[in-house]
Parts: structure tokens; C-alpha cells; sequence
């Protein structure tokens, strides 16, 4: 009996019209286009793009300085003249805003390239060695994992005076841990893969099978977590900064103006509110963009 | 079963005496003694208070009695308080924060665990795309953001609570709130996840196909499962709330441990400081334990390691 139900099979299924058969057939091109399809995604890499310029160029652009006082002005609602308005200094609110994003940027961008790269290289020679180095290393990485370590970093402040560097330091030195697992796991995974052996047997170097052919295979979940851990990191410099213990004037970041404007709300709560609803369309930017990239390059939550 | 606590407790004092020590010679190589603040003190007098806190022995000396001092529970006077102990101190500011705490967790779990299991049960509906974007939103603005703002609208503009203060309960509604939400967020979100895996196992099904209610299928068969990677965010997220309260108290002025681990790390409160650290330390790491263990009970599948 001939099939009734299924359609004549001659019939190609037809392409895809918008996207393009013979390009876009490599990794990254791909992830690419999966990843503009994500609308949220696609607003936080444009709202990013957009925020990161504006505090580069901003206060080029701008004709107030950013400790720039006029205390005849005082605080001033939004105006003409001061977009944002001013602090209680007679400051212009956008171009501290602007100059506080630097910080803030830095700071984040900073501190997670030092926990990428601590991680990356702990997890690496755990996974790629393997056995009782890495039951030593990982172990310990356990260990680390159960200390109160916000409470570290802000003894760390506290105790070793509040400098930029260390701030940075401090918070990448906490936040390398689940770099570290990540790496590993996918080291154990693609070292027993058939094109390992294939180098290793070509005679290849151990530093050579890490960097050129283990290493570019894991950038995928590399680049997810790097950029889920910004958002965490600028979290914890803003966090430091509202207790009084992260950035110290006159140099300002999106947390010290947040808790400016928090003593200040009361009476000129545009202190508070612009500050505010920057920082979080940062984090919520950062928070999609790695979502949408984690479903773009097909990373699958990997905790352990 | 009995090795793996055994073995994960013992981890756990291992990790607990290096915190201890890390904190203390931390604290005793910083610049500037405990009395250095005060003004006009003569050389004899900071010698006599010195040697009246242990201050004029070996450093080594010092770490000794500090720990036997610490075995026997004692943890020691307050620099800053006079005729105070660090246990006093710690008994009379831990019950607010704990009180705090609880009250957020349990706003976190019912509001967490709720929406997730909305959103997943009605998945790529409205209901679904609300609860997801709470998710999102909810992670994404900070407690130090999201409390001043509410203090704004909710005390300033129209008076229904205090600005700040803890003394009825309706002083506790903003700071729980504000607290738990951040972690209702992350909840909602793993719950909804965790929940969208099994409902589409077979047991699930074979649940249905017995006749099962929806209600009875989600509760007690499809939960148990979804909630695993509930469970082991627990541990991070009560401590995470434990260290969040320093900013819930500092804004809303809360006479709770937070504050006072601020405040005396800004004053160099040495047992103070190191007091605090180990109550956090034996809480958070009491907390990892119990979750490991309890992980291991709810999922048969969770190799026990030993």
C-alpha cells in the first residue's frame, strides 16, 4: 500500500528565504545570526553599545566639567541647561553620570578579565592533567567556594585603604571559582575527543594542544560566563561603593552616585533616579545579551 | 551516605580554620592598632590597654589564645565597647538580622517557587512572559536601587510605612520585601527551568495517565524533581541574603549584625570584626552542608562522592 499521508516526496523542502544558503556556514557565523533573531539580546548588545559610548565621548561633548562646581546653582531639576540636573554642588548630573560609567565600566571589564584569566589557567591544568592535581585543585576549590568571600573583600577594603587596583583585584580574586569549574569540565570532555589524540599522536606539544586546538574549542562557554560575570562584578564594585568602601570621591562610579542620591532622595530624588535606572539597564543589558549568547552559541548550563 | 557527611564536615572545619586564621592575621597586619583613632592617648596608657586585651604578646601567642579562647565558645571583649563581649554584642544584634532574614527568605521561596511554577506550567503564555520578565527585572536592579526607591514612593510620597527603623512590624514589610525579591528573582527563574526538564519525563506522564490531577502531577510528582536546582541554590542565596542585609540595614537603619560588621571593620574592632566573620562563616558553611545533604536526598542521582 502506497502511502496516503505523506505528501509527494519529489517536493524539496524550500530554503529559508531571508537567510542566505551558502554563507553563514561557520560556528560563529551562525551564532551570529541566532543571535540578532533574539530581540532582548539584540537590545542589550545596541543599549550597551550605546551606553559605552556615551561614557567614553559624553564628557568630551559636554561643556560642563564633571567636578565642575557652581554652588550659586546648587541642586537643580532637569533642565535645558543640565539635562539631568545637578547635585547639591551645582555638579552637571550627565557628565558625572558619564564620568561614573567609566569607573564602573573599567572596574567591571577589569576585574573580570583577572577572575577570566585566573579561572581559565586553574581550570585548564586541572582538566588537562588531570588525576590527583586535579582532585588537590578542585578540592580546594570546594573549599573556596563555602567562604563568606563578599565578607573578605570588604575586610580587604576596610583594612587595606579603598584603592581602585585593589578593588579590582579583590573582587576578580572571588569571582574566578566558577570560571575555574567551567574550564575544567570542558577540558575533561574535549581532551578525550578523537582530534586530541589525532594531534597528540602528529607529535604535537602539550602547550600546543592546549592553546591552539582544547582552548578555541571552549570559547563558547568562555565568552557566556565572561559575560554574565560583568554584570556580577559591577554589581559587587557598586555594592562596595553604596557601603562607603569601593570608589572614593572626588572620583565617582554609577555606586557612589547611587548612594549620593540615596541620602538625597528626599528632596532631589533625580539624584537617585538616574543613576539608578542607568546602572540597572547596564545589568539588565549585560544579564540579556548573555542569556541570548548562551542560546546562540548552544552552551548548555553547565554548573558543573 | 554517612561517609559523605563525614567527609563534606570535615571539609567544612578545614575550610572554617582557614577562614579563622586568614581573618586574623589579616586584620593584625593592617596599619594602625585598634587605639590609634583615639586622640591624646600617652604611650603608658595605649601600654596599659595594650596588655590589658593581649596586645603586648607574640603575634603567635595571640593566635594561640585566640583559638583555645575560641574553642571554649569565647569570643573574646570588644575594643570599641567598653565592658562589652563580642558574645554579648552578637546575642543582642543576631536575633533582628536573623528575624530579617527569615521573613525574606519566605517572601524569596513563596514568590520565587510561585512564579516559576506559573510560568512554567502556563510556558510561552502572557502569564508566563510577566513572570519571566520579574525574573529578569529581578536580577537585574539592585537592593541598593530598588529599597531607596521604594522608600521614596511607598514612605515619602505616601506615607504607608516608615522610612526607617525597626520597631512594629510594619517596619519589617519595605526591608523584607526589598531583600527577598532580589532573591525571588534567581528562585522564579531556576524553578521555572528546573520544572520545564521533568515535565516533559516520562513519570509525568505515566502520572497523568493514571488520572492524576493537574495540581497533583505539579505538587508531588513534577516539584520534587524541580526544585533540585532550587535546593542547591539555596546555600549561596541564605548567604547571599546574610550579606545583603548590610545593605538593607545600612538603608533602612536596622540595629542587626550588618551594620555592626560595617561599623566595626570601619573602627578596626579586631574581635569584633573577627567574630562577626566566624558567625558568618560557621552559618554559611552550616548552610553549604545541609544543602549538599540535602541534595543528595532528594536526587538518587547525585553521585555520593567520597
Amino acid at each position: 500500500m502506497t502511502s496516503l499521508t505523506s505528501p509527494a516526496p519529489a517536493a524539496p523542502r524550500p530554503a529559508p528565504v531571508d537567510e542566505p544558503i551558502e554563507q553563514g556556514n561557520s560556528l560563529w557565523h551562525d551564532a551570529w545570526l541566532r543571535l540578532r533573531k533574539n530581540k532582548l539580546a539584540t537590545f542589550g548588545l545596541a543599549s550597551l553599545a550605546v551606553i559605552s559610548l556615551a561614557c567614553l565621548l559624553g564628557p568630551l561633548l559636554s561643556p560642563y566639567g564633571y567636578e565642575e562646581q557652581n554652588l550659586d546653582l546648587g541642586a537643580s531639576a532637569p533642565s535645558g541647561a543640565h539635562w539631568l540636573g545637578t547635585d547639591t554642588l551645582g555638579r552637571d548630573l550627565l557628565v558625572r553620570l558619564l564620568f561614573g560609567g567609566r569607573i564602573s565600566l573599567a572596574v567591571g571589564l577589569a576585574a573580570t578579565f583577572v577572575a577570566l584569566t585566573i579561572g581559565v589557567v586553574y581550570g585548564a591544568v586541572a582538566g588537562f592533567f588531570g588525576g590527583k592535581l586535579d582532585a588537590v585543585m578542585m578540592r580546594a576549590v570546594d573549599i573556596m567556594y563555602s567562604m563568606p568571600f563578599p565578607i573578605f573583600v570588604i575586610l580587604l577594603m576596610v583594612l587595606f585603604g579603598r584603592n581602585i587596583i585593589l578593588l579590582f583585584v579583590a573582587i576578580g580574586a572571588v569571582e574566578w571559582l566558577t570560571m575555574a569549574r567551567i574550564v575544567r569540565g570542558q577540558v575533561m570532555s574535549i581532551k578525550k575527543m578523537e582530534f586530541i589524540e589525532a594531534a597528540r599522536s602528529l607529535g604535537l606539544g602539550r602547550r600546543r594542544i592546549i592553546f591552539r586546538h582544547i582552548l578555541p574549542n571552549m570559547l563558547g562557554p568562555i565568552i557566556v560566563y565572561t559575560t554574565l560575570t560583568i554584570p556580577g562584578v559591577m554589581l559587587l564594585e557598586a555594592f562596595l561603593s553604596f557601603l562607603g568602601l569601593g570608589v572614593q570621591p572626588p572620583m565617582s562610579s554609577w555606586g557612589v552616585l547611587i548612594k549620593d542620591g540615596a541620602e538625597k532622595m528626599e528632596e532631589f530624588p533625580w539624584l537617585l533616579i538616574f543613576p539608578g535606572t542607568v546602572f540597572s539597564l547596564t545589568l539588565f543589558s549585560l544579564n540579556f545579551l548573555g542569556d541570548g549568547l548562551r542560546d546562540a552559541l548552544d552552551v548548555r548550563s553547565s554548573k558543573d | 551516605m554517612l561517609r559523605f557527611i563525614t567527609s563534606r564536615f570535615l571539609q567544612s572545619l578545614l575550610a572554617l580554620f582557614l577562614v579563622i586564621t586568614a581573618t586574623f592575621f589579616m586584620v593584625r597586619f593592617v596599619p594602625g592598632g585598634p587605639f590609634t583613632a583615639e586622640k591624646a592617648v600617652t604611650p603608658e596608657i595605649l601600654r596599659n590597654l595594650e596588655a590589658h586585651y593581649g596586645l603586648d604578646k607574640p603575634l603567635w601567642r595571640q593566635y594561640l589564645d585566640y583559638l583555645g579562647s575560641l574553642a571554649r565558645g569565647d569570643l573574646g571583649p570588644s575594643f570599641k565597647y567598653p565592658n562589652r563581649t563580642v558574645n554579648e554584642i552578637i546575642f543582642d544584634k543576631v536575633p533582628v538580622s536573623a528575624e530579617l532574614g527569615a521573613i525574606s527568605l519566605a517572601v524569596a521561596l513563596v514568590l520565587g517557587i510561585g512564579l516559576g511554577t506559573l510560568a512554567a506550567i502556563r510556558r510561552n503564555t502572557w502569564v508566563d512572559y510577566v513572570a519571566s520578565s520579574f525574573g529578569m527585572i529581578g536580577i537585574s536592579i539592585p537592593t541598593f536601587v530598588v529599597g531607596p526607591l521604594l522608600v521614596l514612593l511607598l514612605a515619602i510620597h505616601l506615607g504607608w510605612f516608615n522610612a526607617s527603623g525597626w520597631y512594629g512590624p510594619a517596619d519589617r514589610v519595605l526591608p523584607a520585601l526589598v531583600l527577598g525579591i532580589a532573591y525571588a528573582a534567581p528562585i522564579s527563574r531556576l524553578t521555572r527551568g528546573g520544572l520545564l526538564e521533568v515535565l516533559n519525563q516520562d513519570f509525568i506522564r505515566t502520572a497523568r495517565a493514571k488520572g492524576a490531577s493537574e495540581f497533583r502531577v505539579v505538587t508531588r510528582h513534577a516539584l520534587r524533581g524541580g526544585l533540585l536546582p532550587v535546593v542547591s541554590f539555596l546555600g549561596p542565596a541564605v548567604a547571599g541574603i546574610l550579606t545583603g542585609s548590610f545593605v538593607i540595614e545600612t538603608i533602612f537603619q536596622i540595629p542587626g549584625i550588618g551594620r555592626e560588621f560595617v561599623n566595626s571593620a570601619f573602627n578596626r574592632d579586631y574581635t569584633l570584626v573577627l567574630g562577626t566573620v566566624i558567625l558568618y562563616a560557621v552559618l554559611i558553611m552550616a548552610l553549604n552542608l545541609a544543602v549538599d545533604i540535602a541534595q543528595a536526598w532528594m536526587n538518587p542521582k547525585v553521585r555520593l562522592e567520597s
